[in-house]
């Protein structure tokens, strides 16, 4: 040792490692060798030395390296966007977050995300509504109520779920579930018509709650799986805490699994929110693709940034493909705030969370 | 305050091993009695069958009578939950709720209970504190989490929660397994104290700990590894420990054997 100090703290264990196995073999019988880099060293003189080039600081590298990458991705990601973005931002013609309506390929190109921002985010939050408490049901049926034999395969058909193609789902909503959907929004637009969201004159079907409701499918198994995951990792030992002193089993469920668990439903429910915010052919093929700010969610409409890349990339110019680039940075950011307040949410109750370890 | 419990030909099965066979016992209010016996006899399966903590395993399941104040609790019309209201329990380990403060810890029996109002809950927690000696040390502090606390805080912590609800009779299962000798005391200290309000039955490995703080002691046994646990003698603890009648009580407390 101590031909190199400043790493001496990471190699520790590898140089006890090495030494022992020298030493191993060395017990075995094998002669001391001469020549200081020979193994089965070790009876001979002084420590052995450590390997300057070895696994350990190769492998250092190679993670340094895996990690420096996610950056440099990052920022080119990031700088690509910005250089296409901004000359078609300075060519357009209206304002870009306050105008309704996308028309960037002509001469005067006019474009603004507001409408688009506006249908990703209801059609997002709407989803989750409808995922979370039947997701978090499920999560619950299959790690506290269900038993095993039936727990396990359902638990396999929910992941199964997951990995059915959006596209697929998109179809599926288009041609299939559209039409209970439409005659549950005749029924709706019928009695509660005087609900401003459940309004208008029709036709009725490619809306915002189709998109929204195959997206709560496409977002179910995910948010299901994980919370179900959190849910068993609650110790036993508080739950016996809950039950011992007189909780019913919904009661032991509220008093132990699921504030344990509630840091683990938040990424959750954010992971799934992440995929609905950025899931885009699926709704390119359900929505009803309009250019409005309408609360309603039963008509004919509905748009959102990702299907409207999809729709519009075909037949764009320059100027077009740097405006549908300028709505990608907005949804961006769009998720990178849902993420960040995901995180502040967690992190402020994190002196909970560490005290239990 | 404190109930009888009498156990009549209990037998305990996780599936279809039995884990214990036949015990009949009686426990009188307001005493400490101690389960001992070597590791696999049933003692806290017994222990955990009295409160019907048994039950919640998948698969166990109990044959016998087991009486609080003569009311059968396997009766078919008898409410679990309330059951275990009456019956407290502490385990081996502390097992504080990790979310909660410790003030949140103390009055969680109370929530389930329904208590919501403030002044009461506020109450319940400095009485159940005070209690289980704990208050001066947390008097400060009510909002920081509980599982901050040491290990030995932490269990009478355990202890504060499970007398805040007032129950008849305290099961303690092994309850300074994981402590050192100091907070192990601390809570047999205070085991002397609640004596004067509750029933107490302890399930420990430590013999001296029996000798101590005990009134009555029994002896649990196996004859060997698969075969259920007996109850092979239940008298005074000074008995017990001075002249017990059977020759298996006395190999064990010896140290002859397990």
């Amino acid at each position: 040792m101590g031909d190199t100090s400043p790493r001496s703290a990471e190699t520790g264990t590898g140089g006890t490692l090495t030494t022992d196995g020298r030493r191993g073999s060395a017990g075995g019988g094998v002669p001391p060798a001469h020549t200081p880099d020979s193994p089965g060293l070790g009876g001979g003189g002084g420590l052995p030395r450590r390997t300057r080039f070895g696994m350990e600081s190769g492998f250092r590298v190679l993670t340094l390296a895996a990690g420096a990458m996610v950056l440099v991705i990052i920022v080119a990601i990031a700088v690509f966007l910005i250089s296409k973005a901004v000359p078609a931002l300075r060519a357009n013609t209206e304002n870009f977050f306050t105008f309704n309506g996308w028309s960037p390929n002509g001469t005067e190109p006019r474009f603004g995300i507001a409408a688009l921002a506006f249908g990703t985010v209801l059609s997002a939050v709407l989803a989750l509504l409808v995922a979370v408490p039947v997701a978090l049901g499920i999560a619950l049926f299959l790690s506290h109520y269900a038993p095993r034999r039936i727990a396990t395969p359902l638990g396999f058909v929910i992941d199964l779920l997951a990995a059915v193609p959006s596209v697929v789902f998109g179809l599926w909503g288009r041609d299939v579930f559209i039409n209970p959907v439409r005659d549950f929004s005749v029924w709706l637009n019928e009695y509660f018509g005087w609900l401003p969201i459940f309004g208008g004159d029709g036709p009725f079907g490619r809306s915002i709650m189709l998109g929204a409701l195959v997206l709560a499918i496409m977002v179910l198994p995910i948010i299901t799986s994980l919370s179900r995951e959190v849910f068993l990792q609650t110790p036993a030992m508080n739950e016996e805490a809950a039950l011992a002193l007189g909780a019913t089993k919904w009661e032991m469920i509220r008093t132990a699994v699921l504030p344990y668990g509630k840091p683990g439903i938040i990424a959750a429910v954010m992971l799934g929110l992440g995929r609905a915010l950025g899931e885009t052919i699926a709704l390119a093929m359900t929505l009803g693709i309009t250019f409005d700010i309408s609360a309603n969610l039963i008509e004919n409409g509905g748009n959102t940034i990702a299907a409207n890349i999809a729709n519009a990339f075909g037949e764009a110019n320059d100027t077009g493909r740097g405006a549908l680039i300028a709505s990608g940075l907005v949804l961006f950011a769009i998720t990178l705030v849902v993420n960040m307040t995901a995180r502040a949410i967690i992190y402020r109750r994190r002196e909970f969370r560490d005290s239990a370890a | 305050m404190a109930k009888r419990i009498e156990a009549y030909n209990v037998s305990s099965y996780y599936g279809s091993f039995k884990a214990i066979d036949n015990i009949s016992m009686t426990v009188e209010p307001k005493t400490i009695t101690a389960l001992i016996g070597p590791s696999g006899c049933g003692k806290s399966t017994f222990l955990r069958s009295i409160n019907r903590m048994h039950e919640v395993l998948p698969g166990a399941r109990i044959e016998g009578r087991l009486t609080i104040d003569d009311q059968n609790i396997y009766d078919s019309d008898v409410d679990v939950t309330a059951v275990r209201r009456m019956i407290g329990m502490v385990f081996q380990r502390p097992n504080p709720f990790p979310t909660m403060s410790i003030y949140e810890n103390v009055v969680a029996g109370l929530r389930l209970n329904g208590v919501r109002k403030k002044s009461l809950l506020d109450e319940a927690c400095e009485k159940s504190l005070v209690a289980a000696n704990l208050w001066n040390e947390v008097k400060d502090r009510l909002d920081r989490p509980g599982a901050g606390l040491s290990g030995g805080q932490q269990q009478r912590l355990c202890i504060a929660r499970t007398i805040a609800v007032e129950p008849q009779v305290v099961l303690m299962d092994e309850p300074c397994s994981a402590l050192d000798p100091i907070s192990t005391l601390a809570i047999e200290d205070l085991m002397f104290k609640l004596k004067d309000r509750f029933t107490i039955i302890i399930v420990t490995h430590n013999m001296q700990q029996a000798a101590r703080v005990s009134d009555r002691t029994g002896f649990f046994s196996i004859d060997k590894t698969g075969d259920p646990g007996r109850l092979i003698e239940y008298d005074d603890t000074q008995k017990i420990f001075s002249n017990p009648s059977e020759k298996k009580t006395e190999d064990y407390i010896t140290g002859r054997f397990g």
